[in-house]
């Protein structure tokens, strides 16, 4: 099925080669085939329309980049927001400043949130913490005995009251056995329950407020479809999740389900099961889950091939620039949207020698949002504006604030951003030059 | 209440979710356009029905709006249901349970999706029916899977035949069969551990489970269930074509519909593989499960 969607979706992309900037119908072509191509991996539909929507704004108007055809460009657009969307690499619980840390495992029925607490003792085992398994599922049958054979195999302390005892009871017990033999995390592996149980969602929330967890994560299969949504507002309503655990990643699904949890809650994927053995626990990577989600590995290897060049090529150009000082503002946008793709300016810079004290960095953090706004003024120059801009005098000003639809604070703002990023490439140029004597080159290939 | 109100109970929300939104839509639209075709096809997918399918179903109902000159957007749901009805098929498709002799079924799927529930709510009914049933716990490889099955056993007053954890689950098979001979019984259900479908060695072992089935029972297992939990999105086809392909599956069981998952991804499967599905859940009781009657259940989902 999704082969048909993949070799469709080449297909567009092809027919958008060649092209130097993306155009609105370009776009929109192309993310009709990644609405489809999302959708099929299960992401939930009311978070693909706002991706799609999103990535729509962004994307047009985008120059291509020399190395790549429109069509890559929209695909690396794209898979760049998925990844920006997953968020980072966490995998770290938050551990009390007074232990024991309380750790509770919730989720659907079947997710695999009894193997992820075994999973997880064995991960925190690893880091030298003495952690205590605590067996609140007294619902399915033997599942306590489950914890209890996982807890010998990994050689962890299985807490239980047996099954007839309340998961409230069992979890506060629990907590003080812990405090008692010196256990220094507790994971409480609680029953499966589906979100809409109103009295089981209320015992969980019965034991948030007993044991006071200093995580509440939530375990999802990555095969689960539309459902996740409401699974993982529900959850996180009524309990306030810290985190996510993916699990049964080793299957072949293509695991939208992670992109929908993580949207709408807003919380790190923490780590993902990777198979049935107890050392099949990874951190989360979200550039990988990315294309899996998407779906086009190879595309996304070519495109970073071009890139590379790409990025060589131009950072030469401009360190030449910067030479002979003859940054304009075409130049200055055209930086602010590259620094938008490789992480913000004042960091990459503060990683040279010497840079990080500058003063003037300060002012130069790019806010996502303004870009849009000082896209706009930019725009909004005639050309010889944008070359001198000092000859943009006030009533020029209101022009352009009016003509970008922004204010002349903005404009001024701008302006004086841009006076400062001069001055600081001046700086930077001279710097340059004498790393260069010293046989460093900052621009070089990264 | 009759088994098919009980039915519509358990679906209702399934149905609200997937009928309640067409029918608010449709009476809201005033007329059929492509917004509206726009919102059934979102509709569709939201309940997991998959994208192919939903746009099958969508240019389904636009070449009959064309076809027929229907212009009253209120027919349009009676349409899909129609279609749907169609991929699902009209008849019920019972167990196959033989007449004389022993019926050897075998119950497989993914972790977690509730084969070891389905078993003993299958156990419960069938002896309810007066069936003598035994239970093979087959799965030996996750922790207390052998004693969940026994608690189900216990439960519902079943016997079950159970090896070591770690045992060849084919052997666990061969003992059971051999077991309802001697005592006389008329259905063995075989547990089998949970695998993902895209693993060749695991699904090496449960090849291997059935030809034993079929070496001491001529014909069986004569029931090959695979069980789907509705809330799993599209994986669903990759599952029912692997297992499939690997051990002849004869019917899907569709459980945790008491969710507010739409488990549409099952119109999906049937029109691709055409495999039925047989039985659904919708709880975690011995009692809540319930034939599937795919007349009914799309009736169900469509009735107000
Ligand atoms: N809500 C609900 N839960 C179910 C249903 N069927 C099974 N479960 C639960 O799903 C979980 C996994 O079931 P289990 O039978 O152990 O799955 P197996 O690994 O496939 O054998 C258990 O907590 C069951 O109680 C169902 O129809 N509805
Ligand atoms: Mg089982």
């Amino acid at each position: 099925m999704f082969e048909n969607l993949s070799s469709k979706l080449q297909e567009t992309f092809k027919r958008l080669r060649g092209k130097g900037k993306l155009t609105e119908a370009d776009v929109s072509e192309a993310l009709r085939e990644v609405r489809l191509a999302l959708l099929e991996a299960d992401v939930n539909f009311r978070v693909v329309k706002d991706f799609v929507a999103r990535v729509k704004e962004k994307a047009v108007g985008i120059e291509v980049l020399e190395a790549l055809s429109p069509g890559q460009q929209v695909i690396k657009i794209v898979n760049d927001e998925i990844t920006a969307l997953l968020g980072g690499t966490n995998a770290r619980l938050s551990i009390a400043p007074k232990p024991p840390t309380v750790v509770l495992m919730v989720g659907l029925q079947g997710a695999g949130k009894t193997t992820a607490s075994g999973k997880l003792s064995a991960w925190l085992k690893k880091q030298g913490k003495r952690p205590l398994l605590v067996a609140a599922d007294v619902y399915r049958p033997a599942a306590i005995k489950q914890l209890q054979v996982l807890g010998q195999q990994l050689d962890v302390p299985v807490f239980s009251l047996g099954s007839d005892a309340d998961p409230v009871d069992i979890a506060r017990a629990g907590v003080e056995s812990a405090v008692k033999q010196g256990r220094d995390v507790v994971l409480v592996d609680t029953a499966g329950r589906l979100q809409v149980d109103d009295a089981l969602m209320q015992e969980l929330e019965n034991i948030k407020a007993a044991v006071h967890p200093h995580e509440i994560l939530l375990v999802v299969d990555a095969m689960t479809g539309q459902e996740a949504v409401s699974v993982a507002e529900t959850f996180n309503q009524r309990l306030g999740i810290d985190g996510v655990v993916i699990t049964k990643l080793d299957s072949d699904t293509r695991g939208g389900a992670a992109l929908s949890v993580r949207a709408v809650t807003g919380r790190p994927i923490k780590f993902v099961g990777t198979g049935e053995k107890l050392d099949a626990l990874e951190p989360f990577h979200p550039d990988r889950m990315a294309s899996r989600i998407l779906g086009m590995g190879d595309v996304l290897s070519l495109i970073e091939k071009a890139q590379a060049q790409f990025d060589e090529k131009q950072a030469m150009e401009m360190s030449q620039k910067m030479r002979k000082a003859e940054f304009t503002l075409d130049d200055f946008l055209q930086q602010l949207r590259q620094v938008r793709q490789m992480g913000p300016l004042d960091q990459l810079l503060g990683m040279l020698p010497g840079m990080g004290q500058l003063k003037q960095l300060k002012n130069v953090k790019v806010d996502e949002k303004e870009l849009v706004h000082v896209e706009a003024i930019i725009q909004s120059m005639t050309a010889q504006e944008r070359r001198s801009p000092d000859i943009i005098n006030g009533s020029r000003r209101k022009r352009i604030a009016r003509g970008s639809g922004t204010t002349v604070q903005e404009v001024n703002r701008l302006l004086r951003q841009f006076e400062e990023s001069k001055k600081m490439m001046k700086q930077f140029a001279g710097m340059e030059k004498a790393m260069r004597k010293a046989g460093r080159v900052p621009f070089g290939p990264r | 209440m009759g088994w098919f109100d009980r039915l519509k109970s358990g679906l209702s929300r399934t149905r609200e979710g997937l009928v309640g939104r067409i029918t608010s839509i449709v009476t809201g639209a005033g007329r059929i356009d492509e917004d509206l075709y726009d919102e059934l096809e979102e509709t569709l997918i939201q309940a997991d029905v998959g994208v192919e399918t939903s746009l099958h179903l969508v240019e389904h109902l636009r070449k009959a709006v064309a076809r027929e000159r229907i212009s009253d957007p209120e027919q349009l749901p009676g349409l899909l249901k129609d279609r749907i009805r169609e991929i699902m098929g009209q008849e019920t498709a019972p167990l196959n349970l033989q007449s004389g002799g022993l019926t050897v079924m075998m119950v497989v799927g993914v972790n977690g999706v509730g084969k070891t529930t389905t078993i003993g709510k299958l156990a419960q009914q069938l002896k309810e029916e007066g069936r003598r049933v035994l239970l093979a716990a087959g799965d030996t490889f996750r922790a207390a899977a052998i004693d969940q099955l026994e608690v189900w056993g216990q439960r519902t007053g079943v016997d079950v035949i159970r090896h070591q954890e770690g045992a060849d689950p084919a052997a666990v098979a061969f003992d059971a069969i051999a077991a309802a001979r001697s005592r006389g019984a008329d259905v063995v259900i075989v547990d089998t551990a949970g695998r993902l479908h895209t693993k060749s060695n695991l699904m090496e072992e449960l090849k291997k489970v059935r030809r034993v089935i079929d070496r001491e029972v001529p014909g069986a297992p004569h029931e090959t269930l695979l069980v789907l939990d509705a809330t799993t999105g599209q994986n669903a086809v990759q599952q029912a074509k692997a297992f499939s392909s690997a051990v002849d599956v004869s019917g899907i069981v569709l459980t945790k519909l008491d969710s507010t998952a739409k488990g549409g991804v099952v119109i999906a499967i049937a029109r691709e593989l055409n495999i039925p599905v047989k039985i659904i859940g919708i709880g975690e009781k011995a009692e809540d499960l319930r034939p599937f009657n795919p007349g009914e259940f799309v009736d169900a989902l469509f009735t107000r």
